[in-house]
């Protein structure tokens, strides 16, 4: 879990430095790339859920729901975590912004639906990353994790170092 | 509007004690405003929160159930909890104790242990703050009792995710017009779009904080936050409404900590709903506690009229 958390993380930062610069294009040429942009956001979203299929040692199904593979990664993902569905919008709102990309009319709206998009994929991104950074951390807060820890991986004591 | 809930018990919670006490004075100085009695429970408990949750969720739900207890002992049935944390907490007991009977006995033996009354699931009805305004004089009385309109403000309305999830404990959302969306919430909306102001498309009006790494993973939630901040800016945004004390505080917190440890400044003001509201009927800024707020708006409301 450690090692393939840590593959994560990384493969998070360069999915992390793309949709910055997605974000930062000109208008231009995101409403001229409006397709392969569009088609390229949720194969980050579907990429990302993979990580966290794959952390929980989950084959990613290939169904879709509503017509999206990564509606259907979703919820494959919220199986048995409740928690994940703090991302469940986030999945339909990016699914919703790059069918309004791809059937914009004018490019400034296409631009505009592609980069809020890129921005919606962006909070996906660091929701998952974070989820697995903190596995094992409890359901919701920090406060729980002496809780969850062994006694072998607490920090040893002022009285256990002196032998106390 | 029928106006069932014009008095509601109030359960202000722990964090409107604190770090949310500007949404407590807003809340309440705006009931006050629009006619509505908020009756306070009398030796609350916290609700559980997040800590006890992840100990034993059966003692959580017995601490949320210990207040609801005390609403039905004061004789109200409805219980209005302005946070989203104790208001999911509420609900999720409410849920809990009509279809778990692990989570009844431990409720009935706690509270027999404790010396008060055992609440039984459908007694009390909790609400929201949301729920609280839009159902006791809706928009349309809202907008009778407008002095200042919130016209030229746009506002980028962001719920968290407390708010709607998990759906099954909010059997009263999703039932078609006039009642809450879980997936497209839009009470906030409707009450401030009747105050006057200019709600903007927002994507990520549910998208998560990152309240819950604030402390464990502080960069994860600077970055969550400067997200839901820079997306609301590219929106348009001047303001982001809050409804959730956690939520309010954590983007005001990491909108000043992006800047000192990822060098992104963001402009887009931070304020409760209530505060909004408060100054849309006529109330000042510093009776909403807007001066409490570390976002700093004061300039911005002075500049649109508001203050």
């Amino acid at each position: 879990m450690a090692a393939l958390a840590q593959r994560v993380k990384g493969q998070a930062a360069t999915l992390l430095a793309r949709l910055d610069a997605m974000v930062a294009l000109d208008e231009a040429v995101l409403a001229a790339s409006a397709e392969p942009l569009a088609g390229e956001l949720v194969a980050v979203g579907e990429k990302v859920l993979e990580a966290w299929l794959a952390a929980r040692d989950a084959a990613p199904t290939q169904r879709q729901v509503e017509g999206f593979r990564l509606l259907a990664l979703h919820r494959q993902g919220a199986r048995g975590d409740p928690s994940f569905n703090a991302c469940r919008e986030s999945c339909r709102e990016l699914v919703y912004r790059t069918n309004c990309a791809r059937l914009a009319e004018e490019p400034a709206d296409a631009a505009r639906e592609l980069r809020l998009a890129a921005m919606v994929a962006r909070h996906l991104v660091l929701f998952i990353d974070g989820k697995l950074e903190n596995a094992g951390l409890g359901e919701f807060c920090c406060s729980s994790r002496p809780l969850r820890q062994t006694v072998a991986a607490l920090p040893a004591t002022a009285g256990d170092q002196t032998g106390a | 509007m029928d106006g069932k809930y014009r008095q509601v018990a109030y359960y202000p919670g722990c964090a409107l004690e604190g770090t949310g006490h500007a949404y407590n004075r807003s809340t309440k100085a705006v009931g006050k405003a629009l006619g509505l009695d908020l009756v306070e429970l009398n030796n609350w408990n916290c609700c559980g929160a997040m800590e006890v949750k992840n100990v034993d969720p059966k003692l959580q739900t017995y601490l949320s159930a210990r207040n609801l207890s005390i609403a039905e002992q004061m004789g109200f049935d409805t219980v209005m909890a302005p946070c989203n944390g104790c208001y999911h907490n509420l609900k999720k007991a409410e849920y809990d104790l009509a279809h778990d009977p692990a989570s009844r006995e431990v409720n009935q033996r706690l509270s027999k242990k404790a010396g008060h009354g055992n609440y039984e699931a459908g007694k009390v009805e909790t609400i929201h703050a949301l729920d609280w305004i839009k159902h006791s004089l809706g928009e349309e009385g809202l907008r009778a009792r407008v002095k200042h309109s919130l016209k030229g403000l746009k506002v980028a309305n962001y719920y968290g995710c407390m708010y709607t999830r998990p759906r099954h404990i909010f059997p009263e959302k999703d039932k078609g017009p006039g009642s809450e969306s879980t997936s497209k919430p839009h009470f906030m909306d409707d009450l401030l779009a009747a105050a006057g102001a200019d709600n903007v498309d927002y994507p990520l009006k549910t998208a998560c904080c990152g309240g819950a790494h604030t402390l464990s993973d502080s960069d994860t939630s600077t970055k969550l936050v400067l997200n839901l901040l820079e997306t609301a800016e590219a929106c348009g945004a001047d303001v982001i409404a809050t409804e959730c004390p956690t939520c309010h505080t954590g983007l005001e917190m990491h909108q000043v900590r992006a800047e000192k440890v990822f060098g992104r400044k963001t402009k887009v003001k931070i304020l409760y709903f209530t505060q909004l509201l408060g100054v849309a009927l006529g109330l000042s800024p510093r009776k909403v506690g807007v001066h409490e707020n570390m976002s700093e708006s004061r300039d911005l409301l002075r500049e649109k009229g508001l203050a």
